[in-house]
């Protein structure tokens, strides 16, 4: 095993227990929202498809790359709108929307 | 990795971290999706800025592409297609997963065509979590894919059963399992990861193809979470720290959401995920008993409501169904108007997804204090004078509370019954998802009004208005 490997395991273990403390704090109330954000956050496969996409050899893999920007940047970009525009619709009672 | 861009990296990880934590509150929510959004950007920017790449043509096109496409479905979707954007959403984030993780073998194999072999050794949890890469991201893409096509209603939404269904599930996982492991010993074999991508991709429709649409929500969420560990497990194939907890953090709260739905419906995961709940649905709908129940007009409940102090409002899928959450919202504010307190109840269940209830009542404008959830209303049910029922049935059926053999006994209901007086809205009196005839309905104080919710609430307002 890797010291690489040990750091990503690590990372790994103490991201989960960060997401459980955060996540279980979001209300049922705005559970799509979360939902949908953090869908467009598990795009983040974006910054591997670029890299993949950017290599310059016209190979497999950069077409592969290609779609998988494609792909991830549908993820990212209507995860954080949709969400934005979801959330854009939860006013409190004087019809204010939320910041 | 260059130290600029690692510390870019970070920065987007506490930017993803930030941005969950503001959505523990509708007044910073937004914000928190802003932070997100943010964090996406600098991670983009900065690796736009590795050494690695050496050609844009290609990202440029996907960028405009997929930014596109998903700008176009974001603006589109109407609310009560929620479900589906995001079950699409998540297939979109496997099927990228998948593409960036075989993209990276190609890359490791040291030639651009395939089935040249020029690879110096390659470390071995590259390669296995290569495998589970593959596995995950593909699973993610197909499953996505049918939930998508069944919540759309290209696919019919009941399960799709055949014999030995689970039997089958459990030989294509092995089956790659042990591909998986040939691959390992020797990664020049790259069919192997090909076949392991078909299979993979089979096992994504079959094991959502048995799941009724009343359980969507909880699929939907478990996809969610799948497609967060394919990212987190393409962080791990890159040794990429931000992919790692980006990745982690969707998937802790897909699994989250996916335990939230199963303790509201009762159910184990196990018991959604295999029992094929909802086959014989649509064969049960004459099945309700020939009870007397007490038919009265708009014109009973509307002098009903206006004599009441106290209102409680329990909103389900059907409502939104008939379109008539404006209207639910303008009978609100004339209530309200008259000094007459309302609230809204709203059941983890209600809905299609988890939350979706809210969405729908939020874009409907009620504004979102008037939103309450099980916990916080269910013992004030007893003080109310009406809990005015409208699409709902299987969250407010007592049945839940007593009734051992009922399939819903023991899930945690609203206590619509405990009020003074049960007013319900509906269509007719057939059983709900669960095939559960509800008693409530028979019930004395229970003023049954039939027809479309939205006609229904129409002619309230009206009566409501004089």
């Amino acid at each position: 095993m890797t010291e690489t490997l040990m750091i990503s395991i690590y990372v790994f273990v103490l991201a989960t227990f960060v997401g459980v403390e955060i996540i279980s704090k979001v209300p049922p109330l705005l559970h799509t929202p979360l939902m949908s954000g953090s869908n467009a956050i598990s795009g983040i496969t974006l910054v591997g498809s670029l890299i993949a996409a950017g290599e310059g050899h016209a190979g497999v893999s950069v077409f592969l790359g290609m779609i998988g920007v494609i792909f991830a940047t549908i993820n990212v970009v209507g995860g954080f709108k949709v969400t934005d525009r979801m959330l854009g619709m939860f006013k409190k009672d004087g019809g204010k929307p939320a910041k | 990795m260059n130290i600029a861009l690692s510390i870019a990296y970070l920065v987007a990880s506490v930017c993803f971290i930030l941005g969950l934590k503001l959505l523990s509150s509708p007044t910073t929510a937004r914000r928190g999706n802003i932070y997100g959004a943010l964090g996406m950007l600098i991670a983009v920017i900065a690796t736009l800025t590795d050494r690695q790449i050496v050609d844009f043509t290609y990202i440029i096109v996907g960028l405009i592409i997929g930014g596109g496409i998903g700008l176009l479905m974001a603006v589109r979707v109407e609310m009560t297609s929620m479900p589906q954007m995001v079950g699409l959403l998540n297939g979109f984030g496997g099927g990228a997963s998948t593409l960036v993780a075989f993209a990276e073998y190609i890359r490791l194999s040291g030639s651009a065509d395939l089935t040249v072999w020029q690879a110096g050794p390659i470390n071995l949890d590259v390669l296995i979590t290569l495998v589970f890469g593959l596995l995950i991201g593909t699973v993610t893409f197909t499953g996505s894919g049918v939930a998508f096509a069944k919540l759309q209603g290209i696919m019919k939404s009941a399960p799709v059963l055949f014999s030995f269904q689970k039997q089958l599930n459990l030989l294509i996982l092995v089956a790659s399992l042990i591909l998986g492991g040939l691959f390992v010993v020797d990664p020049s074999q790259w069919y192997l990861l090909l076949i392991i991508i078909g299979l993979s991709a089979i096992l994504g429709v079959t094991s959502v193809i048995p799941i009724g649409g009343a359980d969507m929500p909880v699929v939907i969420s478990l996809l969610n979470s799948y497609s967060g560990l394919a990212a987190a497990m393409t962080g791990f194939i890159l040794s990429n720290n931000v992919l790692i907890i980006a990745g982690t953090l969707v998937g802790t709260s897909g699994i989250i959401l996916t335990q939230i739905m199963c303790t509201a419906m009762n159910r184990s995961l196990a018991n959604v995920l295999f029992a094929g709940v909802g086959a014989d649905y649509e064969a049960s709908e004459e099945t309700a008993e020939q009870r007397t129940v007490i038919r009265y007009t708009p014109e009973d409940t509307a002098y009903m409501l206006e004599n009441a102090q106290s209102v409680i409002i329990i909103p389900g899928y059907g409502l939104a169904v008939a379109q008539a959450q404006h209207i639910l919202h303008e009978v609100t504010k004339l209530l309200m108007e008259r000094g007459i307190s309302v609230r809204y109840a709203i059941h983890p269940v209600a809905g299609r997804m988890p939350g979706h209830m809210n969405v729908l009542l939020a874009e409907a404008n009620v504004p979102y204090d008037l939103l309450l959830e099980m916990d916080q209303i269910n013992d004030d049910f007893q003080n109310t004078d009406i809990s005015l029922i409208i699409g709902a049935n299987d969250v407010v059926n007592p049945a839940a509370r007593y009734k051992k053999s009922s399939p819903l006994y023991g899930m945690p209901i609203l206590n619509a019954d405990k009020a003074r007086t049960v007013m319900v809205c509906k269509r007719s009196l057939n059983p709900g998802f669960a095939g559960e005839d509800n008693e409530l309905f028979y019930d004395k104080k229970t003023m049954m009004v039939f027809g479309d919710a939205k006609a229904t609430l129409t002619n309230l307002a009206h009566l409501l208005k004089k």
